[in-house]
């Protein structure tokens, strides 16, 4: 059996120890449901209200001029990112089954959340309009 | 070889899937282009063409339907999580989400691409 790594001595699944698959479920629906208003929404104003046409560096900077939307953007990207990596780590696990790989994997997909958590929210946060003010 | 037919659900299993994939894929990008507001308007709106090309004003309606798929899909899969007698109706509730989907899609699809038919400036 290729699936090895999931099964106990007697051949029987392997009862988890911590309730982390329960909490992922959980985050996913709260996540979920909170994602389809702000990625939705972002989609709306991104296209609908404006356009691609219209958006540019000036159009980031005057919108960052708000702290409302720094925030509006921080919470969506955070929990985009941890629910979309959540679901790739479901799609690995249904497909990657050797354990020396599964375990590669898992560490490729850890460093990479962190990774684009650190990028995305640094973006956000760090972003400063105003450093360009005076050379335009 | 055998194949197995689960009907609409499997359809819709794997339907998310694909499009949670594709979604992920382009939050990675939009993560990385952002994040090159930092280095100043030049740098910043040379990439903007990454939004603005006809192929990838295409490839947003897609994005766009991508992601309306995997909303009402993933608030039927919480309805029927949290109200388990749905889960009879779950073809019922797979035809509304598609009646759904076409609803929101069309208009929005014609108002992401109606500039580009009139000629933009």
């Amino acid at each position: 059996m290729s699936r090895s790594g999931l099964r106990g001595p007697s051949g029987g699944r392997v009862r988890p120890n911590t309730n982390l698959e329960l909490y992922a479920w959980h985050f996913m629906r709260v996540s979920g449901v909170v994602l389809v208003l702000m990625v939705l929404g972002h989609l709306v104003i991104m296209h609908l209200f404006f356009s691609v046409d219209r958006i540019d560096w000036n159009f980031v900077a005057q919108r960052y001029q708000n702290p409302l939307w720094r925030i509006y953007d921080l919470v969506m990207v955070i929990l985009a990112v941890l629910h979309g990596f959540n679901g790739l780590r479901t799609v690995l696990d249904d497909y990657i089954h050797r354990p020396a790989w599964r375990a590669l994997a898992q560490a490729a997909l850890y460093l990479g959340v962190f990774l684009v958590l650190v990028i995305g929210t640094f973006t956000i946060l760090a972003f400063d309009p105003q450093a360009w003010a005076s050379g335009r | 070889m055998r194949i197995y037919r689960g009907g609409v659900g499997m359809a819709a299993w794997l339907f998310h899937r694909i499009t949670g994939l594709a979604i992920l894929s382009f939050l990675l990008l939009h993560i990385v282009d952002i994040f090159l507001i930092c280095w100043g308007p030049a740098h910043f709106n040379k990439l903007l063409v990454l939004y603005t090309a006809l192929p990838f004003r295409v490839g947003e309606v897609f994005l766009f339907a991508a992601v309306l798929f995997h909303a009402l899909n993933g608030v039927r899969i919480i309805l029927i999580d949290f109200q388990p007698a749905l889960t009879e109706r779950q073809e019922v509730l797979f035809w509304m989400e598609v009646g759904a989907f076409v609803v929101l899609f069309i208009p929005v699809a014609i108002l992401m691409l109606g500039p580009l038919s009139t000629g933009r400036g």
